[in-house]
Formats: structure tokens, C-alpha cells, sequence
């Protein structure tokens, strides 16, 4: 990597802003302004800092509408919104999936306009850790805030998780390489262990690397928990691994005085999706008999977290909620994005923050290629090319201020530091926009004549 | 807007008026002596009218509560219905969603809640969550019993700092009193540890639970807060915890209480799960009556009872190791949530079973103490929702306590038989009044915790209103125990702040909910000491910056601020 001269030419300093890109939600970045720009970006990795920097790289700046000719023309915001209520007002399935890079604020407009409708409101837990969330509704959830790990963790492990390249400050300011309390010498009091098939950037850096076998997952942690119960491995090699080191392994992880286990996507989405997740839980409640064990899901976008943690205290169930029928329901694989796009159920989907035009599976894009789909964002994607009514939001946690949670569910105010360019507009402004003119568009919401008690609560 | 309810029949513990027939005036969002001819009346003849209630300890809005939502699908699929013109679809039995809880607590008549658990860190959620549950004021005691800094002052008996410092952390999480859980034993849980009885010593901060509790007693009386000290104390739900119990009570003794609205030094929550004798499970037996004969001698204490309901339900507490114990016993899903430097918290679902020989101890433990005691003031009806039970349960509590003839009923046929051998229920033929009902859900806990707004209908109050579709002269609660539960799960008015939320059993309004918090004054230099003296580890230690630290505005909602002068 070349030398790069420090950036000295700016007009001011920001300090203490928070990082809209991983579920790190790094609060401690400074942003260098010049002339209404991020210029330069102190304390944040090379993902944050560029993602913050070039905010205006294919930057949407105008409201667009899809015409009779298939082009995307730039319209003004009023006709824009009027086309976008109009096909919500009118749709009888409709979607409203993403909210993963926007603020609570925002999806509380969100959900006020689905629970209206009758919308099915789901975020990118569908398809990243939706099978964490399966785990912990089976399992439990044994976690700790990323301070705590900072302070007493002697044992970090890092699961179908390449935090060096996904979450690059993970490990620096949370749980490897910081002083913490009781860890006062950082990355020499603690032991780094990598579980992936792969040799990883967070492989190389860490004491230990376990390279089980592709799909090996289950198997290993089921050999782990095995042992835990005092019980003989009869296989000689476990998932790739022999089994005089999976003995090993499980010395050093009952002899930690704490113990984290950090999961990625790696984990939850190999062959036995939920269930590795299901038997890591149990791993960790095991190894709570002997030491103190926690864990964390590395959740990849800034609010992921944010909105299952907003849809679970304001409705009850963390993703995938549909109110066609007035009440709240969530029926994994009947009630979640991909499983309706590929039955080809919905007739309107709205997408903030989020691209499935590059993330879905084909099919799901194939019905999305049918239907009249609005977008909110702030850079052009697959997604736009898919879009029949673009509606340019504003960067959270840059050019307007709003509420995060990060991966622990640690809730962190992501404030404003420049503005957004003129023709944008912030994306619950834009989503209330689009809430009172569907109101007014449909006059009846989709509830019940009178309220009738449900027994079970009574 | 002038109100006038009518022929109403009265219970009023706070001005002793029992049962009397009078009418209450209220305008512009507060009781008055008189209102002009102008008054809208609400005919209300020969029906019970009380203060609205006042829960004083409850969980409610929280990152353990969103925990719970997320994980326990099972749980909010029990109660859904469908969105209506004026209300969200509910959801939830145990963990109702935030809409939910406002709704239900409007329901029973309930005008505030408090949320008894609050770590800092985790402020700004709960605040969050406040905002979002409609109908109820909701003051949020903030954790104080393992926060390191705490631990510190408290070794070094550096009591004025410590008053500084809980002065200061009010301010900034926007809390109303001092909470204190397993004091040291969470802390312990940092490294898979407990804490056993009150002379033993969390790890590496070498300060015993006693000291700890001492300390934060003498800085609570030292600024004069509204509410006492707030304290669940250490080895919760083992058998044989009575001793740690009173010692925790004996404790405090010697401290001057320093605030005249309220009467204790020490309240004691869900003390139901504090009052086992014996050595084990297997010999373990009802320690009741020997608390209560504690709490009936001593004017510095006060409870609430955190009584068993027999359901499916979930415990949440900041006690984590005691959940991990629990794991260990049903092996159900566990959850826990550490937070750096402050504390702990631990969930996992419950299915309280009339079958079961120790659930059915801790049913009657629970009415044993609600009978024990005698001054109805010093106790108060919580099933320290959800851990006992669902706060929807508490007609049926009502019912139970207004009945000897349905407790003999349940004794004799629908409990186990440990209640014969192990506790003194059986021989308990107490009955509480309409009167005592009203203490020990309105006027207790509102002056427990110094409430000089709410609570009691006295002229300048807070016009926050129940009335029940009950005739007193009418009815006979012995008997009719069915009736009771019935109609005290579903008012015929919920007036709050004037504005009338329940009419005729349905919800007409929705409104904001408020957050209380208490601004100590007085203290302004010594805080910014203590956060100087602080700031180098809380930069080093803490993983949020300071600047996102406190509670600032945008989370909260139409706070009321309580105002303290400190004496010094």
C-alpha cells in the first residue's frame, strides 16, 4: 500500500461521529469537512472511510419515475411520491423490505404506513442472520455488550467470521488488540481463536486457526459439546480436525476465565444454516458450567440489529411481519421477502436501504422485474435498474442524524455533520411523505370494524 | 374541560375515605374541590371509584424486555388482535409489545409504572421504548448495585462522591430513583460467580453486598431522593435466603431516613422470592412469617410482593447468575446480556404450575406475606412483571386476596400438598377490604415512592382516575371471587391526566406516556468532580464515547422533572 500524504486541507473538524457501515457502529470517527464534504475521515477503517468519503460516488440527487418507454426520467419530488402512494394505495400484497441502513426513526414511519395497508415489513435478517434469530428463538441468547468483551475477555473465537476484512475495527476496538480492565496488556492477554474452512486475514492474526471441513460445522461444535459432557469422540477425525485436537480445544475453552464466540455469515449459512447456530448456543450454555461464555452475532449492516430490535418491542416479532390480515404475523418461510417474491405474491414492493437487486436469488428478482418497485437510497444499484420511482434519501449518521443499534444492541445517536445535497430529502421525510399521501389516497386502513379481546391474553 | 364523577363510591386510602359516596371533581387535568355548573357528568352511581393505580415495580420497556420480545415468538403469537381505527394490534401475553403493555395497564385502571430496571448504558433503549408505550407514566430506576464505579466509592467509604455520583447518573439517564439487584453477585457474574448472603465479596473489587448496600443507602438519604433505595436483594429464589433477606433489612437500620414524603429507608421488591427457609428444595419451606414479623416491627421497611400466578411466563432480572441457575434446573432457552462496567441481566421462560410442589410454596408464600403483614401500607400488590406472572393477573391476585373461601378452594383441590406441610396458608383467614385493595395498589406504592402528584385524589393532583362496574354494597368478594377478578380486569373509566382514555370498558384514547426522572439540586460542582475524576477510565473502558452516553432530549418523552433540594 502507497504512502498516503495526511489530508490538511479542510475547513473543520467534527468529532465523535458514528460509522454507517458494519454493525460496529464505531462512535468515535472525525470527519474532515471542506466546502459541505467529508474530505477526510480520522479513526475509521478503510470500508467506513470510504463509504463516508465518497458519498457522492453514483449518488442518486433526483426523483425519478420509470415511463411508458422503460427509461427512468428525473421528475420533481411531488410527482415522484404521487406515483409512489399511488401504487401502494392501489396494491393489494404489498412489500416494504430493507431498513437495515436507515434510522429508527425512519422505520417508525415505516411501520406506521405498513400497519395501515396491510404491508409485510421484513429487513435483510431474511437473508443474512434471519437463521441467528431462528437459533435464539430456539436456543436462547447468551451475550454481553462489546465493552465487556474489551474489558474481561481472555478467549476471543471467530466463527464463519472474517472480521479482519468485514468488520476491520472489530478486533481493535472491541475484543483483541484493546487494553481492557482487565486485560491490561491487550492482545497479550488473550488468545485468538479462527474457525473457518477458509485460512483468513482474521486466521492469520490469531493463535489458533480450526480449518473443519466445508459444512463441517455442525459436526465439529457437536463434537465439542460432546466432550463437554465428558463423553469419548469415537472418530479419530471430526470434521477434518482429529479429535486429540478438538480435546485440546475444549481444555483451553474451559480453562478461559472469558470466553466469546463471534459468528458470522460463515456459520449461519452453510449446510445446517440454523442449527449450527442452534448448537453453538448450546455450546456456550455448556461452557458456562465450567467458565464464563458469551457470544455475539457479527451483524454486517449499522442497524440490522436496529430494526429487529424496533420491530420486537413495537409489534413483537423481530423481521419478516406481515399485517395483511390486521394483526401482526410472522411465519418463517411463509412471511419473509424471498420466500413471497418467489410465490410470486406480492404487487408492490418498496425497498429503502437495502439491494436486492444484487442480493436476491434470481427468482425472487425475476418477480421484482413484474411489479412496480420503489426505491429509497442514496446510491445508484442493480436495484434502481429494477426501480419504477426513485426517491433520493440522505446518508444517516453524515448528512442527517438518527438511531442506530449496534451489533450488542448497544443504541448509539448517529449525528449529522454535514448537509445533504439540495435536491434530497432525509428518508423519514420521505417515507412520512409517503404515508399521508397513501392516506389520503386510501381512506379505509385495513383494520377491524372493533376491537375484539384475544382470549389467550385474558 | 370540567368534569364531575358522579355518586361515585370512594376509596381514597391517602385522605381516608373508605367507601364513602361522593363525587370527585377534576379540571384541566387536575382534581378540585369544586367545579362549575359548566361540568360534564359522568354519571357513575354505586361504582367503586379509586386514584388510578400505581405499579411500583415492574419490567416493561428495556433491552432485556426487546430480548425477550425477540426470542419468545411463542409468547407475543398469544395475544395478537387485530389493528382497530384507534388502536395497533396487540401482541404478547408475558411480553406484550410496547403499544400492548399501555393498552392492558389502561385496561386494569393503571396510570403509571415503574420500570424497575435500567442499566445507563442502555438509557436511551429504554427511553425509547418508554416513548412507544402509550397511556402510562413510566419513571425508570436506574441499576446502581454493580456499577463499578459504585463498587468503589463504596470500598473506599467515599460516601459524598458517591452521592455526586448518583446525582450526576440520574441526570444523565433520566432515572428517578436508586435500584439496586444481587448487589455484587452480578458483578461476580462477570466471571461466571455468585455472591452468597451480604458479607460476601464481589471479585478483584474486594467490597462486600453490605457495604455496598450501606453506601448507597447513606448517599440516597444524604441527597433526600423521593424514593428509598430500591433493592433486590442477594441469594433471590434459593431456599434458605431469609437470613440474607433480614440481614439486608438489619442492614440499614441505623440510617435516618432524609425526605418526608415517604416513610421507609429500604424498599424490598418481589420479596416472595426472598422468604424461603430450609436448606434445599427438598426441605425447603415458607419463611414468611418470620419476614413479615421483620416488616410489621420495622417502620424503615417497605415491599411489594412479586406474587406467583400460575402461568406460562417469563423471568428477566438483573440478577444473571440466579437465571443461569434457573437454566440449569429447567434447561429451557437462556438468555444473557452483560453490560460493560454496570451490569448484568439474565431471561428464560417459566411455567409456574399449580402441580409443581415448589411453585405452589411460592404461591403461597406470596399470599402469606400479603396476609402477614399488616399494615397494608408497607406492602404492595406486583407480580414484578413478567418474573411472577403477567401484570394482567393482578384482578385475579385481588380476587384471591378478598377471598378465604377461593384460597381454601385452591388449597384443598387445585394445589399441591406441600402447602399444607411447609407453609401457614391454610390457617390464614385474613380478608382484604376494598380499602386495603386500594392501599396496596395506589397509596402505598405512590408514597413509597415519594409521588407527591399521583396516588391519592386530593384537590391539586393529578387527575388520574379508575372506576370499577362494582356496587361495594352490592357484591360479597368472598364469595364472589369470580365476579371480582372480572371486573377489576376491565374499568368503566381510566381517566389520566383529565383526559379520559377507558369509557364503558372500551379504549376511547390513546395518549403520549411521560417519563418521570429526578434532578437533584445543589450538587452541580461535586458532579462535575466526580465525571472529571471518572473521565480518563470511562474513555479507556467504556466502548460508547461520553458524548453518546446520556439521555438527551430526542428520547424522551414529555418528561416530568422531579426537583430535590439535596442538603448537604
Amino acid at each position: 500500500m502507497a504512502y498516503e500524504e495526511p489530508i490538511t486541507d479542510y475547513d473543520e473538524i467534527v468529532e465523535n461521529c458514528t460509522c454507517a457501515f458494519c454493525g460496529c457502529n464505531c462512535d468515535d470517527l472525525d470527519y474532515l469537512v471542506k466546502d459541505g464534504h467529508v474530505v477526510g475521515v480520522r479513526h475509521a477503517c478503510r470500508l467506513g472511510a470510504s463509504k463516508i468519503m465518497e458519498d457522492m460516488d453514483q449518488r442518486l440527487i433526483v426523483p425519478m419515475v420509470r415511463d411508458d418507454n422503460g427509461e427512468l426520467k428525473e421528475v420533481d419530488w411531488d410527482t415522484a411520491l404521487d406515483k409512489a402512494a399511488e401504487y401502494i394505495a392501489n396494491s393489494i400484497r404489498p412489500v416494504m423490505y430493507g431498513w437495515s441502513e436507515t434510522s429508527t426513526e425512519c422505520m417508525k414511519e415505516g411501520l406506521a404506513l405498513g400497519e395501515y395497508i396491510g404491508a409485510v415489513l421484513d429487513n435483510q435478517a431474511t437473508i443474512c442472520h434471519g437463521p441467528s434469530l431462528q437459533a435464539v428463538q430456539n436456543a436462547g441468547y447468551p451475550i454481553q455488550t462489546l465493552g465487556e468483551v474489551q474489558n474481561r475477555a481472555d478467549v476471543c473465537v471467530y466463527s464463519g467470521s472474517n472480521a479482519m476484512n468485514s468488520h476491520p475495527r472489530h478486533l481493535a476496538r472491541y475484543s483483541v488488540f484493546c487494553r481492557g480492565f482487565f486485560r491490561s496488556r491487550g492482545r497479550f492477554d488473550r488468545t485468538v481463536v479462527t474457525m473457518d474452512p477458509k485460512f483468513t486475514d482474521t486466521a492469520k492474526m490469531s493463535d489458533k486457526w480450526i480449518g473443519f471441513e466445508q459444512n463441517g460445522d455442525y459436526g465439529f461444535y457437536n463434537a465439542i459439546r460432546a466432550v463437554l459432557k465428558g463423553k469419548e469422540l469415537s472418530q479419530d477425525v471430526i470434521s477434518g480436525i482429529p479429535k486429540e485436537d478438538i480435546y485440546e480445544l475444549v481444555e483451553e475453552m474451559k480453562n478461559a476465565e472469558f470466553g466469546v464466540l463471534f459468528f458470522g455469515l460463515g456459520l449461519t449459512h452453510t449446510l445446517s444454516k440454523q442449527r449450527n447456530i442452534d448448537i453453538a448456543i448450546k455450546m456456550v450454555q455448556d461452557l458456562n458450567k465450567f467458565s464464563k461464555w458469551g457470544l455475539t452475532p457479527m451483524r454486517g449492516h449499522f442497524n440490522v440489529n436496529g430494526f429487529n430490535i424496533f420491530m420486537a418491542f413495537e409489534t413483537g416479532f423481530p423481521f419478516g411481519v406481515d399485517f395483511a390480515r390486521g394483526y401482526a404475523r410472522y411465519v418463517l418461510g411463509e412471511t419473509n421477502t424471498i420466500d413471497l417474491l418467489t410465490r410470486g405474491e406480492p404487487d408492490v414492493f418498496l425497498v429503502i436501504a437495502a439491494d436486492p437487486g444484487a442480493h436476491f436469488p434470481n427468482k425472487a428478482n425475476q418477480h421484482l422485474a413484474k411489479i412496480p418497485v420503489i426505491q429509497i437510497d442514496i446510491h445508484w444499484g442493480p436495484s434502481t435498474e429494477l426501480a419504477d420511482v426513485v426517491l433520493p434519501g440522505s446518508f444517516i449518521g453524515v448528512e442527517c442524524g438518527g438511531t442506530s443499534y449496534r451489533m450488542d444492541g448497544v443504541l448509539i445517536f448517529m449525528k449529522k455533520a454535514i448537509d445533504k445535497p439540495e435536491t434530497c430529502r432525509d428518508d423519514e421525510w420521505i417515507v412520512r411523505e409517503l404515508k399521508e399521501r397513501v392516506m389520503k389516497l386510501r381512506k379505509e386502513p385495513n383494520v377491524a370494524p372493533e376491537y375484539i379481546p384475544n382470549p389467550a391474553a385474558q | 374541560m370540567e368534569y364531575i364523577l358522579k355518586n361515585g363510591i370512594v376509596y381514597d386510602p391517602a385522605n381516608k375515605v373508605n367507601g364513602e359516596k361522593k363525587d370527585v371533581m377534576f379540571k384541566d387535568g387536575k382534581i378540585v374541590e369544586k367545579v362549575s355548573s359548566d361540568a360534564k357528568v359522568l354519571d357513575v352511581t354505586d361504582k367503586i371509584v379509586m386514584p388510578a393505580g400505581v405499579d411500583p415495580h415492574s419490567h416493561v420497556a428495556g433491552p432485556k424486555l426487546v430480548v425477550g420480545r425477540l426470542y419468545r415468538p411463542e409468547d407475543s403469537r398469544k395475544g395478537v388482535t387485530q389493528k382497530t381505527n384507534l388502536l395497533r394490534g396487540e401482541s404478547g401475553f408475558s411480553i406484550p409489545s410496547c403499544p400492548t403493555t399501555g393498552y392492558r395497564y389502561s385496561r386494569l385502571g393503571y396510570g403509571t409504572v415503574v420500570e424497575a430496571a435500567m442499566p445507563p448504558l442502555e438509557a436511551k433503549h429504554t427511553h425509547d421504548e418508554i416513548a412507544t408505550i402509550p397511556n402510562i407514566d413510566i419513571p425508570a430506576l436506574p441499576l446502581f448495585g454493580n456499577n463499578w464505579f459504585v463498587l468503589e466509592f463504596a470500598r473506599e467509604g467515599k460516601i459524598d462522591e458517591l452521592a455526586a455520583f448518583i446525582s450526576a447518573w440520574l441526570k444523565i439517564s433520566k432515572g428517578y430513583g436508586v435500584k439496586i439487584v444481587n448487589p455484587c453477585g452480578s458483578e461476580a457474574w462477570g466471571w461466571g460467580m455468585n455472591v452468597h448472603g451480604i458479607n460476601d465479596k464481589a471479585p478483584y473489587f474486594d467490597v462486600t453486598s453490605k457495604e455496598v448496600i450501606r453506601a448507597l443507602a447513606k448517599a440516597n438519604e444524604k441527597l433526600g431522593l423521593p424514593h428509598s433505595i430500591h433493592i433486590h436483594p442477594n441469594d433471590l429464589g434459593h431456599p434458605g435466603n431469609v437470613p440474607t433477606t433480614l440481614e439486608t433489612f438489619e442492614s440499614v437500620k441505623d440510617i435516618d431516613k432524609n425526605a418526608a414524603v415517604r416513610n421507609q429507608n429500604l424498599h424490598c421488591c418481589h420479596l416472595q422470592f426472598h422468604s424461603y427457609s430450609g436448606n434445599s428444595w427438598k426441605d425447603a419451606s415458607s419463611g414468611a412469617e418470620e419476614v413479615a414479623k421483620y416488616v410489621n416491627k420495622a417502620d424503615n421497611i417497605t415491599c411489594d410482593v412479586g406474587q406467583v400466578t400460575f402461568d406460562e411466563t417469563t423471568t428477566m432480572t438483573a440478577d444473571a447468575p440466579m437465571e443461569y441457575d434457573l437454566f440449569k434446573l429447567s434447561g429451557l432457552k437462556w438468555v444473557n446480556k452483560d453490560i460493560e462496567c454496570e451490569t448484568a441481566a439474565g431471561i428464560i421462560p417459566i411455567i409456574y404450575s399449580p402441580k409443581s410442589p415448589v411453585n405452589t410454596l411460592q404461591w403461597a408464600i406470596g399470599l402469606e406475606l400479603f396476609l402477614h403483614i399488616d399494615d397494608p401500607w408497607k406492602v404492595c400488590l406486583t407480580t414484578d412483571h413478567p418474573n411472577a406472572g403477567p401484570f394482567i393477573r393482578y384482578p385475579r391476585i385481588i380476587s384471591w386476596l378478598m377471598s378465604n373461601e377461593r384460597r381454601m378452594e385452591m388449597i384443598d383441590n387445585e394445589v399441591h400438598k406441600w402447602v399444607h406441610s411447609r407453609t401457614t396458608l391454610p390457617t390464614l383467614d385474613r380478608e382484604y377490604d376494598f380499602y386495603d385493595i386500594a392501599t396496596i395498589t395506589r397509596a402505598a406504592p405512590a408514597k413509597i415512592h415519594g409521588f407527591s402528584d399521583r396516588g391519592e385524589l386530593t384537590p391539586g393532583y393529578n387527575a388520574d382516575i379508575a372506576v370499577y362496574d362494582i356496587n361495594p354494597n352490592d357484591i360479597d368478594p368472598s364469595k364472589e371471587h369470580e365476579l371480582i377478578e372480572k371486573k377489576f380486569g376491565l374499568t368503566d373509566y381510566t381517566i389520566k391526566d383529565g383526559e379520559i382514555l377507558v369509557k364503558d370498558k372500551e379504549i376511547v384514547k390513546v395518549k403520549e406516556s411521560s417519563t418521570i426522572w429526578t434532578n437533584v439540586k445543589g450538587y452541580e460542582e461535586e458532579e462535575k468532580a466526580v465525571i472529571e475524576g471518572i473521565m480518563p477510565f470511562f474513555n479507556q473502558y467504556y466502548s460508547i464515547k461520553w458524548e453518546n452516553y446520556p439521555v438527551h432530549d430526542h428520547y424522551l418523552s414529555n418528561p416530568i422533572r422531579v426537583d430535590v433540594e439535596a442538603s448537604k
